[in-house]
């Protein structure tokens, strides 16, 4: 029967923390369980999917709140004060339990806990530290382990869940501060800020120190990260992606996370009731890789955007929506462009560009050549020069830009 | 012909001692048959088993250390001709070991995509194998059944043991097996599915985990199935649950969605009060610097008539009310003549902002582009969504492009209801600040006579709907 109560718990606190699109298991410091006498688990670098939900996120880590009762009460959260989903309370030695026993089978990488608020800040705080300790010290555990923070939280229990979590987050939840007032009016812009700003500061801190002493003890190794919920509230792409920029400088976040707001049972009537399109997202995950990976400003990222509404186009990616702002830089040879110029070319990835670059030492490049080294030439071509290929002037090309969807005209339209 | 033969599929050793014996011979990569285990070589009965001596005066030769790690990796995959493709490299890179950067070469892109297949499979194993406990009499042993693609599984023994040093686990493969005691491990011959056990205890929970995680209001089973592929599904317990995750996802969204929708509007007035805050802070568009300030729409949060207008004039945009203006006086004496109590009504605009060109002290009115139209439009949906009205009001072309989203002919719609995205009905007819830019007298009294009737046939219409 006990089986029974941890299933229906299990059930009910999953679902309760599938809101939390944050599923990263990488970048944490590597640890093996070979030689050892105790324990288990090992982490390499690598993120690892363990499996794929139909909504097509991965499961890497078993991702459950310890409890869903929670004294706040934020419009868009299932677990709100107000909300009539039944509840439900793991004890610490429970989700311990449970992700050893699933760690064995190889179904997950490691623990990703949160927790509605209960009692107090610190008490919710505790009670995570404690599962993530006795992980760590009792069970000689040594597989991905991420800890949602609570930002009151007592600075020695921010403390010692760094020591114990390779990552921690804190959630910004709304790109705007409005939103945030009108949503989650028990939460404070400033106050979520500065935990991130005091969870960087450890961070840099023992890293420092770790270059020292190679016995400091480590704190969040795989770095914090955030989650913003994207159309609850006005804010623009433009608006989320500026926030999102000042996240990332002001406490190097290793990744913030953009989620759809998803309808949830139980809405409360201060919420929309429809989601935004799942393709927003996709665009402002699409403009994130441009702002980290490709070398846009995010002066540049804005200018992909619509300048009156301040949204991407969703019927193009933002690269491409960038290209078409400003032809003027295309097309790029690619025999003789720079690195920087060949990653704004939309269709060109960071590892094609690296192999161009390589390939081009080697000798003059053909587009058969590109083409060997990317998914689509055809979608390329446009913005190309190469050794034997030189394109129209773009301006004139429609084939670069998708054909606007076709209607049936009305017949007898009033 | 040179007849090669490897000690097994994944025998990287063999080959590069075979490899570099053939190139110091001078073989070219066409005169050599590899071939991998004792079988019968009918078809090359001519051939030469072994590696031929090294040629007169041939000098040892290096290659690049990233040729090393590519064909460690590529020789683990399925394809035959990996060896010789392999060898054929080698033989170019040893007369020209930089080629080996020259990425968009053909064979080089080919030996690469082999080497990007086996390390996804590699990685996929890491990912979907699944133990299974049994009982034995020295504890518990994990056991799983794993089909890999490639020949990966001993190239993979350092991930498990790493992972699992501590326990006592048993992959079986259709290739061979590997046991694990805690201590060291052990090959042992091919295995097959039944001889691994075919349920776990903890399987019940995993499921459950799985079944509870996903979210039915964002089904992607494209992007699903891209990252886990169909092929892996019948060694993994959890994939059993997909069909019926993925029927049940719509029912279950649509009655979320029908739950909040039928549910008593109960807060909806402090929904409404939180909103025209959030509004208060719009940035939306550029329209608020010049603006004194957001003109959220009023009204009742229950209202089953909703008016939309286009945005506010320089009176409102001082007053920061709707319609108290010009237009809104002569608004309010039409919504009289036609008898309908406005204070029953919802009242807003399609922009909530003023937008103007100041001409001397004066501030004209300036018509809102499309852009501006389609940031404010977000608003119009919330305040929609929470007043939920019967039936809706477009006062002019702004308003029924904000909500119909495409542009419409005043004289072509009005009479007759549209029915909106979000299923609601709507009448469009002018604004009433179109009456107030009629220069001749009698015309005017013709439009507004006009007005006064399509409000009163709204009126007419929404007794009907509310009973």
């Amino acid at each position: 029967m006990a089986q029974l109560d941890l299933r229906a718990k299990l059930g009910i606190l999953a679902d309760a923390a599938k809101y939390d699109a944050s599923c990263a298991s990488s970048g944490t410091r590597k640890r093996s369980s070979e030689g050892q006498a105790k324990g288990i688990g090992s982490t390499e670098g690598m993120g690892i999917c363990h499996a794929y939900a139909p909504d097509g996120r991965c499961i890497s880590l078993l991702k459950i709140l310890l409890t869903n009762s929670c004294i706040f009460d934020c419009h868009y959260c299932i677990n709100r004060k107000s909300s009539n989903v039944r509840r439900a309370r793991f004890t610490p030695a429970e989700v311990v339990e449970l992700t050893l026993s699933f760690y064995r089978r190889n179904y997950i990488e490691g623990l990703f806990l949160s927790s509605g608020i209960i009692r107090s800040s610190d008490y919710t705080m505790e009670q995570l530290v404690e599962v993530a300790r006795s992980l760590r010290e009792d069970h000689h555990f040594r597989g991905y382990i991420h800890l949602k923070t609570i930002p009151d939280a007592d600075p020695l229990l921010i403390e010692a869940a760094g020591r114990h979590a390779d990552r921690l987050s804190i959630n910004v939840e709304l790109p705007t501060e409005s939103g945030l007032a009108r949503l989650a009016p028990e939460k404070s812009a400033p106050r979520i800020e500065g935990a991130m700003a005091g969870v960087r500061h450890k961070i840099e801190d023992r890293q420092d120190a770790r270059r020292r002493y190679r016995s400091a003890p480590g704190f969040a190794p795989a770095g914090q990260s955030t989650q913003m919920i994207i159309g609850a509230d006005a804010a623009t792409d433009r608006d989320i992606m500026t926030k999102a920029h000042g996240l990332y400088d002001r406490h190097a976040l290793r990744r913030v996370y953009y989620s759809a707001f998803s309808p949830i049972p139980d809405a409360s009537a201060v919420l929309p009731l429809k989601r935004p399109p799942l393709i927003r997202e996709h665009r402002l995950y699409q403009s994130d890789w441009m702002l980290r990976f490709y070398g846009y400003s995010l002066a540049d990222i804005s200018a992909a955007a619509d300048p009156a509404s301040g949204m991407l186009p969703l019927d193009m990616d933002p690269k491409l929506a960038w290209a078409l702002r400003f032809r003027e830089h295309f097309p790029v040879d690619v025999n003789r462009a720079p690195r920087e110029a060949l990653l704004r070319v939309p269709g060109l990835g960071v590892k094609a560009v690296n192999g161009i670059l390589a390939a081009r030492r080697w000798r003059r490049l053909r587009l058969e050549d590109i083409a060997r080294l990317t998914r689509s030439v055809v979608k390329l071509r446009p913005f190309l020069i190469a050794e034997d290929w030189r394109p129209v002037r773009l301006g004139d090309r429609l084939e670069v830009a998708p054909p606007p969807p076709r209607q049936q005209l009305e017949l007898f339209a009033a | 012909m040179a007849l090669v033969r490897l000690a097994a599929d994944d025998d990287v050793e063999g080959w590069r001692a075979a490899a570099r014996g053939l190139a110091l011979a001078g073989v070219p990569a066409d005169a050599v048959h590899w071939q991998v285990g004792d079988g019968p070589a009918d078809l090359f009965a001519d051939a030469e088993p072994g590696v031929p001596p090294p040629a007169p005066g041939a000098e040892a030769f290096s290659v690049p250390r990233r040729f090393v790690e590519l064909a460690e990796t590529a020789l683990l995959h399925a394809d035959p001709e990996r060896f010789a493709r392999l060898y054929a490299l080698l033989l170019r890179l040893r007369d020209q070991p930089r080629a080996i950067e020259d990425r968009a070469d053909p064979l080089i892109r080919t030996i690469e995509d082999m080497a990007k297949a086996v390390r996804r499979d590699m990685h996929k194993m890491h990912a979907f194998l699944r133990f299974r406990a049994v009982e034995e009499a020295e504890g518990e042993r994990f056991v799983a059944w794993y089909e890999p693609e490639h020949h990966i599984v001993r190239a993979n023994a350092g991930f498990f043991v790493r992972r699992f040093s501590t326990l006592r686990w048993s992959i079986l493969t259709p290739q061979l097996s590997l046991h694990w005691d805690g201590i060291s491990l052990a090959e042992g011959p091919p295995g097959q599915r039944g001889d691994a056990p075919d349920a776990d205890p903890a399987e019940a929970a995993w499921k459950t985990y799985y079944a509870s995680i996903f979210n039915p209001a964002r089904l992607k089973t494209a992007a699903m199935l891209r990252e886990m592929p169909k092929k892996y599904w019948k060694n993994m317990p959890e994939a059993a649950l997909v069909p019926a995750l993925v029927a049940d996802a719509q029912r279950r969204e649509r009655e979320m969605i029908m739950t909040a929708q039928t549910s008593p509007a109960g807060n909806a007035t402090l929904a409404l009060e939180a909103l025209r805050e959030e509004a208060a802070q719009c940035r939306r568009c550029p329209l608020w610097k010049p603006a004194t300030q957001t003109v959220f729409g009023e009204g009742p949060a229950g209202a089953p008539l909703m008016f939309v207008g286009e945005q506010p004039g320089d009176q409102e945009d001082l007053a920061g009310h709707p319609f108290v203006g010009p237009a809104g006086q002569l608004f309010d004496r039409a919504l009289g003549d036609a008898g309908v109590d406005r204070s029953r009504a919802y009242v807003t605009n399609a922009v909530k902002h003023f937008k103007f060109e100041p001409r001397g002290k004066r501030r004209i009115h300036a018509k809102p582009d499309s852009g501006e139209i389609e940031a404010c439009r977000w608003w119009i949906e919330q305040e929609r969504d929470i007043v939920r009205p019967a039936l809706t009001v477009a006062l002019g072309v702004t308003a029924a492009q904000s909500l119909t989203g495409r542009s419409i002919t005043i004289s072509r719609a009005r009479g007759a209801p549209v029915r909106l995205a979000d299923g609601g009905e709507c009448w469009i007819t002018v604004h009433p600040s179109f009456l107030l830019r009629i220069p001749e007298a009698d015309r005017k009294a013709e439009e507004y006579a006009r007005f006064v009737d399509d409000l009163r046939r709204i009126g007419a219409r929404l007794a009907e709907l509310t009973g």
